[in-house]
């Protein structure tokens, strides 16, 4: 069988200071060949100030079939939202 | 007679027009999707900065040409481009190992004209160098590739290096020209660049586990407009379309 | 594949009812999967394909600025053939098994892409009709409802912006040229029209398997209704510039505010599908020589990544 490399998964920042957001991915080697490709595919039209290229079999994610024990037990934790809290009338800066 | 500037700004300009050709010949057929578009973007970076440099040199050239009628106009006997930048892609080792010689020297001569009394001539090498820096690194990492892999990559970018080497002594070639203009602090010296240039190569090969082919016969008169076979065929085919739409 | 289970089954539904998007590790039917596959790997052999009629020009383009354009969006292809590659593989085939069904002739890519470049004009008859045809439907699938194809649609189609600007300047400079010129841009025309039309696929009356893609809401607007936007946008380009349509039998309906077309000859758009068009076998033998050609070098850089990595 014919090999086309392994797949590694692109993320760009697109300006100093901003997350960085998945982009998509590329077929590469090694680190330097994934960064190379990554930078030929996703960023041909500038508006990129970093890459990050991770191979794909290293990511963990979530299913669907966690998802309500991940997340469900958060949703009533309101009290972790500044709106949850009462502040007395004319009080500043808080 | 062309002033010595001219001469120079066709010299380099050339380089760039003949080796950026002879990367987008790569077009829908490298080895991988990425590598196509690796290819395509340093095509592009040389057929770029060779319409600067034919721009430049049209602005002051007596005949009122354009930048196309310059690059798309002429003669074989009226290129200036290397030796080494017309030679034929041959297999991926070829390109990848005439892209990392050839890189290696001209990050070298564009980090010196960077700081060119010609102010038109330093922005271009400005620029230049930047996607000069990047060709170079990726054609480097490739050749550790192709000498670290497969019996059959080793083979072939040990055959590809002796390809190339005879056309690297004429990249250190100066004439008048070239001496006129490194007097008024316009032109690259290049004598004083080739150690660098024979070190940083010399590394590069011996950490891929290939070995350097000795000095033999070197091509030369690329500068003189006396050139190999091949570029009659480029420039057949390149002119085409240019002569089609003055028809 | 397993089946899905009724809860899965809810999930998968009510994410469609609601316009959601369909994520890789989302439950789906195999049906859906097996018809994502099939259109996207032959979307991404379309835009890989597609490079060859127009590399055959990038030589011999016009102009330095023309080499540089094509150059870029040829380029651009190859990258979009990449992005929608990727949105496959997170359906669980591999790129390489991609490339094995083309080679094999399971696979299509567009047809239009076995047509020869001619001329100079082709590349300009290219861009302006064989991409905005592209564009209107890619535009179309940016509503697509699997996540990674819309998203690569969205790229794809803010990048193409420029591809059928690029073909219709090269028409509208011959077009202002010479005499020979403007009969190259003409003929140039009348050979790319029907085939640009019939991109868009056979009429809705006679289209196989879309059900199915209406109601998983991967296709969203009909054959017709995508082909009819692309006449009615592009008649007016042609006039401009001072082309001709060539189909005698076009007309502006008043009552309906469209261009009503004449019939278009399916048995060749057929026949093409079929293997039997002009380059039918070169585009294939090139990209399987290409692809032959590089193995070596694939497995090089393979076997090297195992000894390790490139002293900096």
């Amino acid at each position: 069988m014919d090999n086309q490399l392994n797949i590694w998964e692109v993320f760009t920042q697109s300006k100093p200071g901003q997350p960085y957001r998945h982009a998509g991915s590329v077929h590469a080697s090694d680190r330097q060949m994934a960064l190379q490709n990554a930078r030929d595919s996703y960023t041909r039209r500038g508006e990129t100030s970093g890459l990050w290229v991770v191979r794909a079999e290293d990511i963990a994610a979530t299913t669907i079939e966690d998802n309500p024990s991940f997340f469900d037990p958060n949703d009533d934790k309101i009290y972790r939202l500044p709106s949850f809290y009462t502040m007395p009338e004319g009080a500043k800066n808080i | 007679m062309e002033s010595p500037l001219l001469q120079y700004l066709f010299r380099l300009g050339d380089d760039s027009l003949i080796l950026g050709h002879r990367l987008s010949e790569w077009c829908s057929r490298a080895p991988m999707l990425e590598e196509d578009l690796a290819l395509a973007n340093m095509a592009l970076d040389h057929i770029g900065r060779a319409k600067m440099l034919l721009e430049y040199a049209a602005s002051f050239e007596a005949m009122g040409h354009s930048a196309d009628d310059l690059a798309f106009g002429r003669d074989e006997r009226h290129y200036y481009n290397l030796l080494i930048t017309e030679v034929p892609n041959g297999d991926f080792a070829v390109t990848m190992v005439r892209m990392f010689i050839f890189s290696a020297f001209d990050v070298l001569r564009l980090e010196e004209l960077s700081t060119s009394h010609d102010e038109m001539l330093a922005g271009i090498a400005q620029k230049g160098v930047k996607e000069s820096r990047y060709h170079r690194r990726h054609a480097a990492d490739w050749i550790w590739r192709l000498g670290k892999g497969t019996d059959e990559s080793r083979r072939r970018v040990q055959r590809a290096l002796h390809t190339i080497w005879p056309f690297t002594d004429e990249m250190f070639d100066m004439d008048d020209t070239e001496r006129v203009l490194i007097e008024e602090g316009i032109g690259c010296d290049l004598h004083t660049l080739r150690e660098i240039w024979k070190k940083d190569v010399s590394e590069v090969i011996s950490n891929a586990g290939l070995t350097l082919p000795e000095d033999g016969y070197m091509h030369r008169g690329g500068r003189n407009g006396v050139h190999t076979e091949a570029l009659g065929h480029i420039i057949s085919e390149m002119n085409y379309g240019y002569e089609l739409m003055l028809s | 594949m397993a089946v899905l289970t009724e809860a899965q089954t809810e999930f998968f539904e009510a994410k469609i009812a609601r316009d959601e998007k369909i994520e890789p590790r989302d439950p789906m039917p195999d049906g859906y999967r097996a018809h994502l596959i099939r259109q996207i790997s032959q979307h991404a052999h379309s835009e890989v394909i597609g490079m060859q009629p127009e590399g055959n020009w990038v030589t011999r383009a016009s102009s330095l600025r023309a080499k540089l354009i094509l150059l870029a969006k040829i380029q651009d292809e190859c990258g979009h053939g990449l992005y929608l590659y990727s949105a496959a593989e997170t359906l669980g085939i591999s790129r390489d098994e991609m490339l094995a069904q083309l080679h094999a002739g399971k696979a299509k890519y567009s047809s239009i892409f076995n047509y020869p470049t001619l001329t100079w004009a082709d590349i300009g008859a290219i861009g302006w009709l064989v991409d905005g045809a592209a564009i209107v439907n890619q535009v179309s699938l940016q509503r697509t409802s699997y996540g990674p194809y819309s998203r690569a649609m969205v790229r794809i189609c803010k990048e193409e912006s420029f591809h059928q600007r690029q073909g219709y300047e090269i028409m509208a400079q011959m077009m202002a040229g010479t005499r020979k010129q403007r009969a190259m841009a003409q003929d140039a025309m009348n050979r790319w029209w029907a085939p640009a039309l019939m991109m868009f696929g056979p009429p809705d009356n006679d289209s196989p398997r879309s059900h199915d893609a209406f109601n998983w809401k991967i296709k969203r607007e009909s054959n017709d209704t995508l082909r009819q936007r692309f006449i009615d946008k592009t008649v007016q380009q042609a006039e401009v510039i001072g082309l001709t349509i060539p189909d005698p039998d076009l007309k502006f309906n008043e009552a309906t505010k469209h261009y009503e077309i004449g019939p278009l000859n399916w048995k060749e758009f057929y026949d093409v599908i079929k293997g039997n068009g002009p380059c039918n076998r070169q585009r294939m033998e090139h990209h399987m020589q290409v692809h032959e050609d590089g193995a070596w070098v694939r497995e090089a850089a393979q076997k090297a990544a195992l000894n390790g990595q490139k002293p900096a």
